[in-house]
């Protein structure tokens, strides 16, 4: 600590509650506002304490009040994002893994032709490519899969580089003992590698998955039907419903349990994702 | 179980740099050969190549007289011990010393029974269940020499083994390394850049500078004829005092006032002895080398002191033993009995 004063505590203390408050209150008063009826929030000012209605919203929201709006339930939703979330951070780490094993530990030709080519993708961002990766995915007939959702995004530059540090600090001498005890390649890999990355696949996972999980763009493109959208378009049709009022009391709901999955994980998985930032178990 | 022979291996990077220039050592069985030399001289590439981590350039290398060139590092039957003991971070000790014999598909029955005795060898059996992390430095270092053991192979590697020990540590692992490699009678090779560790350590002396092999012999042999000035320097804690003579009129000599005592070797152009073969003062009705000297400082070590003394232009160093009664200022004779006197010509090679 840089210093202990009482004074300056408080004022650590004071910046930090600032900064939760700036953070946390836009979250807090969508919670506010989906335990009141739409007759109270489309009545301004909002109350800034909950209301009496989180039982009725909720159970609505769950029992098919989305589903009137939206065409399909929650668990849907909350099924399709959990899948292509899953998938992207998931995919993202098994290709970029891989590609970094091949990258640090084998010599080839065009070793480092293949690395700047993947370095190079990092300036190219899905928006950039979002029309020719479009038109793939129609002449492959993957418009509305999960697989049409999930592929185009698992190739990663950043992971792969995240690794490929990682890697680099494995000492060469541990590589030379894993060699004359016998462990080929793949061996290697599994009972060596995999088991020292740990902890950087958990703090990528967290990462990867909240990057999945607020995917917007490409899945508003790939997806037409329904019962394929993700929690944030849904979310997004439900505020644009042309039909009739917004239902903002259910919107705050959906918006509630858009949020729930990946605190979860994070809450889940603080430990690894802090370990896997700041220190590196050698 | 077996013996190591190199017949002029070579090693020569892309790029045209030799690092090892052909050297041709036969090992016999259950004999430790010491490679020592300083960094760069080829000693640890030399290693690696016998452990097949390093491709051979030309010549070949066989372990119990089947050439090896081809073949990889896990089918030598080989087990090395690394400088920083490349311990798997993630495995406890048990499975740090079991992992080898696992990946030979060793049935469990006897990997469990093998772990287990060389664990109770080593004194680590109460530290199975602990991560390398949970380990001194010297614990680590004998994880390391388990996991070599454990194996039971044809041939021991150490690649600076105890260099990253602290003094005291390193001197009680010496032995204990001696007397286990005695024990089991496995063949090894054993690398480092300490004089001491090599002549303690090994029945075969190997000194390399620049990648070739300078002398080698048995440690003794070595230390009392050293082939070269760099060996004489190299070998022995404080290195050999070396004069440079001056030839004047077909006759040598070091400087005015300086008697040699004998008329040294037609060829020779470097005179060298040691400092403990000199002592200060003269002997009266022998003939020996005198020099006049200056002591410029003097270095108490406990049963033995070093003077550090400027004679004829050159320095030379001289050990009494216990406490020195000179002090810095002080003029005083060093002598050298002749027998003990060794000549070098003008390439460094012993005359």
């Amino acid at each position: 600590m840089i210093g202990s004063s009482r004074f300056r505590t408080y004022v650590a203390h004071a910046v930090l509650l600032v900064g939760i408050l700036i953070v946390a209150f836009p979250i807090y008063y969508t919670f506010v506002a989906s335990t009141h009826t739409l007759q109270t929030i489309l009545r301004p000012p909002l109350p800034l304490l909950p209301g009496g209605e989180f039982w009725n919203n909720y159970s609505e929201a769950l029992l098919g009040g989305v589903n009137r709006i939206g065409g399909v339930g929650v668990d849907v939703l909350l099924f399709n994002t959990l899948v292509m979330a899953l998938g992207i951070a998931i995919g993202k780490i098994c290709i970029s893994i891989l590609s970094a094993y091949a990258i640090v530990f084998f010599r080839f030709p065009l070793r480092m032709v293949f690395f700047w080519l993947i370095f190079i993708t990092l300036m190219l961002p899905v928006e950039v490519r979002i029309l020719p990766t479009y038109k793939v995915m129609v002449d492959l007939n993957l418009i509305d899969t999960y697989a049409g959702l999930i592929v185009p995004l698992i190739a990663s530059a950043t992971a792969t580089l995240l690794f490929r540090q990682f890697f680099m600090t494995i000492p060469g001498e541990l590589v030379e003992a894993a060699r004359v005890d016998g462990a080929g390649p793949w061996r290697f890999f599994f009972d060596i590698l995999l088991p020292l990355s740990r902890t950087n696949i958990a703090a990528l996972f967290v990462i990867l998955f909240i990057y999945g999980w607020t995917q917007y763009l490409w899945p508003l493109l790939v997806t037409n039907h329904n019962d394929m959208n993700t929690i944030v378009i849904a979310l997004r049709k439900m505020v644009s419903f042309a039909d009739a009022d917004t239902q903002w009391h259910l919107v705050m709901v959906t918006a509630m349990l858009a949020i729930v999955p990946p605190i979860l994980v994070v809450v889940g998985m603080q430990r690894w994702f802090v370990r896997g930032l700041v220190e590196s178990e050698k | 179980m077996a013996t190591v022979d190199m017949k002029d291996v070579k090693k020569v990077y892309a790029g045209g740099v030799e690092a090892v220039k052909g050297v041709s050592i036969a090992i016999p069985d259950k004999q430790l050969c010491v490679l020592v030399g300083p960094s760069g001289c080829g000693k640890s590439t030399l290693l690696r190549m016998i452990a097949g981590l390093e491709a051979i350039s030309s010549g070949t290398v066989s372990i119990d007289g089947k050439v090896v060139n081809a073949i990889s590092p896990t089918d030598r039957d080989i087990a090395m011990v690394f400088q920083n003991y490349a311990l798997y971070p993630h495995m406890n000790v048990y499975d740090n010393m079991a992992y080898g014999l696992r990946n030979r598909g060793t049935p469990k029955a006897e990997i469990d029974s093998r772990v287990r005795s060389t664990a109770k060898v080593l004194e680590l059996a109460h530290l199975l269940e602990r991560r390398p992390r949970e380990l001194s430095g010297g614990q680590r270092q004998r994880v390391a020499m388990g996991r070599a053991i454990v194996r039971n192979p044809k041939v021991f590697l150490f690649d600076e083994p105890l260099s990253n020990l602290d003094a005291k540590l390193r001197g009680q692992m010496r032995v204990e390394i001696k007397n286990l490699q005695r024990n089991l009678g496995v063949t090894s090779v054993y690398v480092t850049h300490d004089q001491l560790e090599a002549m303690t350590l090994a029945d075969i002396l190997v000194v390399m500078n620049a990648g070739l092999v300078e002398q080698m012999g048995a440690p003794l042999d070595i230390y009392e004829k050293p082939a070269s000035t760099f060996v004489a320097s190299f070998i022995g804690a404080p290195p050999m005092n070396l004069m440079a003579l001056k030839r004047e009129g077909g006759h040598a000599r070091l400087a005015e006032g300086v008697t040699l005592g004998v008329e040294p070797p037609a060829t020779a152009a470097t005179l060298g002895f040691r400092p403990e073969d000199a002592i200060v003062g003269q002997v009266e009705g022998k003939r020996a080398l005198v020099l006049p000297a200056v002591v410029e400082a003097v270095e108490p070590v406990g049963a033995e002191s070093f003077l550090h003394c400027a004679a004829t232009g050159d320095r030379v160093l001289v050990r009494v033993s216990g406490r020195a009664t000179a002090k810095p200022g002080d003029k005083l004779s060093i002598t050298a009995s002749l027998d003990k006197i060794h000549w070098f010509d003008a390439a460094g090679k012993r005359v």
